[in-house]
């Protein structure tokens, strides 16, 4: 089976590690993630401004040129994913929109790609049983909190993986590859995104919230879905374990690096060396590697 | 030739100011068929009405025409009128030239006004020629009625009924009657135990002559209309039989198992053989049959072993009862919204969140506390409770539209008694809006903030979870425009009433409307606020919308009052305007049955000599009738009339315009 991919900028540049993984560990699944022959930046938000429709371009081009590729595209960066779901929705039901648009980028598109995240590939056309049974080194005695971020889960209308205050799709993966996921309160909180730019106060005010309610709960490893979330938690974490007494720093990694990790893949391949914190350490402390 | 009259009215200057009405009387005159004519400054007047029932009997007139406002107004009293004089009253008609015609037009020339109300009084003359003279329907009365709910309102209902003398059957699913009330622990805004207030009533049903307990039974199917309903009422096995019972509670102290408790809302446990709370009426415990081990693997048996008056029966079936009445009251209730999908409040996932419903048990003297504030996770009496309102009230996305009513009030009372038994224990509560609009309402929650001191923030919450042993509560406070964290010991969801699971089915089965939460429609919500459109049904208490005590008990008298003035009379009479179906043409097509929202028409056969059924033909039953005429539109082979407005009719008032 091959899925249309949509990698997205960071995939190809500071997060190599997230998109390698994840490649390596579609084929040991038993499917092939078809990256995109021409493809775009998204634009990376979503504007709040309805009328805003130049914003929609960008994404509008990456979802028609994904139409010619098959009827299905998946994503890993959560904010990607967000822009383009989002996106093919005014698309798709918003037809004078769609008209501005597809005038303006020069397209025919109708909105008739579905767009699904990475976890919903794995949940709902593959299953977790599945996944469980490809492990070949389950994370076994690791207490992982499974960071979900906000573009990943909101809003519900567009979005609609996951039920948004109590979502378990994150937590159901960590543990069919062996991990034992801890539930933390701030898991669906925000990281402090694009404020890394100005007022990174803010991002390690809101980071540091996550990362101690994870550890709190006893998360000895935090795994993310979005770059911009493993950014700002692993810039931020210095600072927080500085000012927090009594906490421990954790190691911060994509959920394809665990899985890709799970799944028996090289250590080498997974692109830890790119990761700010100590996975290392921590797999060696549980015995994995 | 007909005889017939027409009586123009002014109304004073109402009509008279834009019609000609003189020259309208004039000109109707020259009609074929119209005998007399006349006008007339108020025709409703007695000396109106007395010259009406004049010129029948001196001009021997066989139909009335009176030109005058809407026959909402006045036709009752014109066919009244007429009827005195010895006409059938349905060969009086009525034609509104008033809120049709000289309301809407202005010009005093009276051209227009004139022209059109001879137009429409020359459509009502061509009508009345085809009018046929009708008889107003009777019905038998089956003077017993049926309450289906044991809550406040259906007791309510049922002992008003019952004291006005007639049989009442009160039908309850549960084994005890008591309803949601029997869970409280203290009402607003008196403060009154509502097991003190309500056991009385409860003892009171039980006792009354007139009136027949079904508890643990459940209504399965209605047939019939008004006057003469026959439901069957499914007797759910109790395996104790309630005649021999005497209440003495040998079997449920004996018996060995335990399962959670519904009545309790999951705080506490009950035994197997139960009775759902100790005041229970009837005083007759059940056992619990899918959770009994001698029922299903036929192990225990200690609860027959210990009974005195051997009345336990393993063996015992469900049995089926068809009773007659004559009305029904609907009082079913409601219940809670589940939590679950309120996740940022953490329901069900940490133990020391809990909903309105609970919290009014832990209150409660005989709860499972004992009426002391514990908590559930470890029994610890809470040094901070955070109460938070509108849990899917009012909230379109995830909840329900509407106001839930009663949670402003409920709050206010719930963080009075834990501020009563708990000293120096800390009230907190989220709120949207306070509504406490009712007599004593509002200075009641004053109370419980200045006086109980209660700390009411406005606004939401948005994260509910565990930390050390504390339940967090995350929010923010709008008129402080700031983020707050409450460190709590308890939460309690202030959760929205919705209606009963399965209220759907029972509309469906009983023929009345429900709306989109599936609360039953009133026949008109300000006016017949306890009738259903379907004639002998009636409304009260929860099953409506959400309301407090005062009101359910204010429906479920309003209800025993309608039934009551429906028993008064031995027949009941009915507007004869129904749908009358042609045996000739129809042609058993069925369309009509589907397209009758009343149910009232039946598939009929007609049988030749032998007994065999030689062709099968609609029949409407004009007791469910309703003269919507749904049937006349439907009907393909137009072989339906609606009395009084039939085709013929019709198309001769087309015709004269």
């Amino acid at each position: 089976m091959k899925i249309p991919y949509y990698p997205g900028c960071t995939l190809n540049t500071v997060a190599k590690g997230f998109d390698a993984s994840a490649r390596d560990s579609a084929l040991a699944i038993g499917f092939e993630m078809a990256e995109l022959p021409q493809w775009n930046c998204c634009g990376a938000t979503f504007p709040l401004t309805p009328d805003n429709l130049i914003a929609l371009c960008a994404p509008a081009k990456v979802l028609s040129n994904a139409r010619k590729e098959g009827d299905t595209l998946t994503t890993l960066c959560s904010v990607c994913y967000n822009v383009l779901k989002r996106t093919n929705k005014v698309l798709r039901d918003d037809r004078e929109k769609r008209g501005v648009i597809n005038g303006f980028i020069e397209e025919e598109y109708d909105g008739s790609v579905n767009v699904v995240h990475f976890l919903e590939v794995l949940r709902d056309r593959i299953g977790f049983d599945k996944v469980k049974e490809a492990v070949k080194r389950p994370l076994k005695g690791i207490k992982a909190g499974a960071y979900y971020g906000c573009m990943l889960l909101r809003p519900f209308e567009d979005i609609g993986i996951d039920r948004v205050e109590s979502p378990t799709v994150f937590e159901d993966l960590l543990r069919a590859i062996g991990a034992e996921p801890v539930e933390f309160p701030n898991r669906i909180e925000c990281c402090g995104a694009h404020l890394a730019m100005n007022n990174g106060e803010i991002v390690e005010r809101l980071s540091g919230n996550v990362m101690t309610s994870a550890v709190a709960c006893g998360a000895e490893l935090i795994v993310t879905t979005c770059p911009l979330c493993q950014y700002n938690l692993e810039k931020s974490q210095g600072g927080v374990a500085q000012n927090t007494p009594g906490y421990n720093e954790v190691p911060i990694i994509y959920f394809t690096q665990a899985l890709g990790l799970a799944l028996g893949h090289d250590i080498e391949k997974l692109g830890f060396e790119n990761n700010a914190s100590d996975v290392m350490g921590l797999l060696k402390k549980k015995g994995i590697v | 030739m007909p005889r017939i009259g027409v009586f123009v009215c002014q109304c004073g200057n109402n009509i008279a100011a834009t019609v000609d009405t003189k020259k309208v009387a004039e000109e109707m005159g020259r009609l074929p068929g119209v005998v007399y004519t006349c006008d007339y400054k108020f025709m409703c007047s007695s000396p109106g009405q007395e010259m009406l029932k004049q010129a029948i009997k001196e001009n021997n007139l066989d139909g009335v025409i009176v030109s005058a406002c809407s026959p909402h107004m006045h036709e009752k009293t014109f066919r009244k009128a007429s009827e005195a004089a010895g006409l059938n009253p349905y060969r009086c008609e009525i034609t509104n030239i008033r809120e049709q015609c000289s309301w809407v037009h202005h010009d005093r020339t009276k051209a227009v006004g004139t022209v059109k109300s001879m137009d429409l009084t020359r459509m009502t003359i061509q009508r009345l020629k085809k009018n046929r003279p009708l008889d107003k329907i009777r019905i038998p009365v089956r003077k017993r009625a049926l309450v289906i709910g044991g809550g406040i309102a259906g007791i309510q209902a049922a002992l008003d009924i019952a004291e006005g003398g007639r049989e009442v059957i009160l039908v309850e699913k549960e084994p005890s009657i008591g309803g949601n009330m029997a869970r409280l622990s203290e009402t607003f805004p008196t403060m009154d135990c509502s097991q003190c207030i309500l056991t009385p009533k409860m003892v009171e049903a039980e006792l009354n002559e007139n009136i027949k307990l079904y508890t643990y039974s459940e209504v399965e199917k209605v047939d019939g209309y008004i006057g003469n309903f026959t439901v069957r009422i499914r007797r759910k096995s109790k395996y104790v039989d309630e005649e021999r019972c005497t209440g003495c509670g040998e079997c449920i102290e004996k018996c060995p198992f335990k399962v959670e408790s519904r009545f309790e809302l999951g705080l506490a446990k009950r035994k197997v053989i139960y009775t759902p709370f100790p005041q229970s009426v009837p005083n007759v415990p059940v056992i619990d049959a899918p959770n009994c081990p001698k029922i299903q693997k036929d192990r225990c048996g200690v609860c027959a072993l210990v009974c005195g008056p051997k009345c336990i029966d393993f063996k015992m079936e469900d049995r089926i009862e068809t009773v007659e009445v004559g009305a029904i009251v609907v009082a079913t209730g409601y219940q809670l919204m589940p939590n679950a999908r309120f996740g940022e409040y953490g329901y069900g996932r940490i133990k020391d969140v809990i909903n309105g419903m609970q919290f009014e048990r832990l209150a409660s003297s005989s709860g499972p506390t004992g009426g002391e504030i514990r908590r559930p996770s470890d029994g610890k009496v809470p040094d901070s409770v955070v109460f938070i309102q509108c849990v899917g009230s009012r909230d379109e996305k995830k909840g329900v539209s509407y106001c839930s009513k009663v949670c402003c009030m409920y709050t206010a009372k719930h963080t009075m008694l834990y501020h009563h038994k708990v000293h120096g224990g800390k009230a907190y509560v989220f709120y949207m809006d306070i509504r406490c609009a009712g007599k004593r309402y509002e200075e009641f929650v004053r109370r419980a903030i200045e006086h109980d001191g209660a700390m009411y923030l406005r606004g939401r919450v948005s994260r509910v979870y565990e930390r050390d042993g504390k339940v967090i509560v995350q929010g923010a406070d709008t008129l402080s425009a700031s983020q707050v964290e409450i460190e709590a010991d308890m939460v309690v969801l202030a959760t929205a009433i919705v209606s009963r699971d399965g209220a759907d089915t029972l509309a469906q089965r009983l023929g009345i409307g429900y709306d989109r939460h599936r609360f039953y429609n009133e026949y008109h919500p300000k006016l017949k606020p306890v009738e259903t459109v379907t004639a002998g049904i009636y409304l009260a208490g929860t099953c409506i919308g959400p309301m407090d005590i005062p009101e359910s008990v204010a429906q479920g008298s309003a209800a025993a009052s309608k039934v009551l003035a429906l028993f008064s009379a031995d027949e009941m009479s009915r507007e004869p305007i129904t749908a009358l179906v042609n045996k000739a043409t129809c042609n058993a097509c069925w369309d009509c049955v589907t397209a009758c929202p009343y149910s009232a028409i039946e598939k009929d056969a007609v049988k030749n000599r032998q007994g065999e059924i030689v062709r099968r033909l609609a029949r409407v039953n004009d007791g469910v009738c309703q003269g919507c005429g749904v049937c006349v539109a439907a009907c393909r082979s137009k072989s339906i009339d609606l009395k009084g407005y039939t085709d013929e009719q019709v198309f001769a008032a087309i015709n004269a315009f």
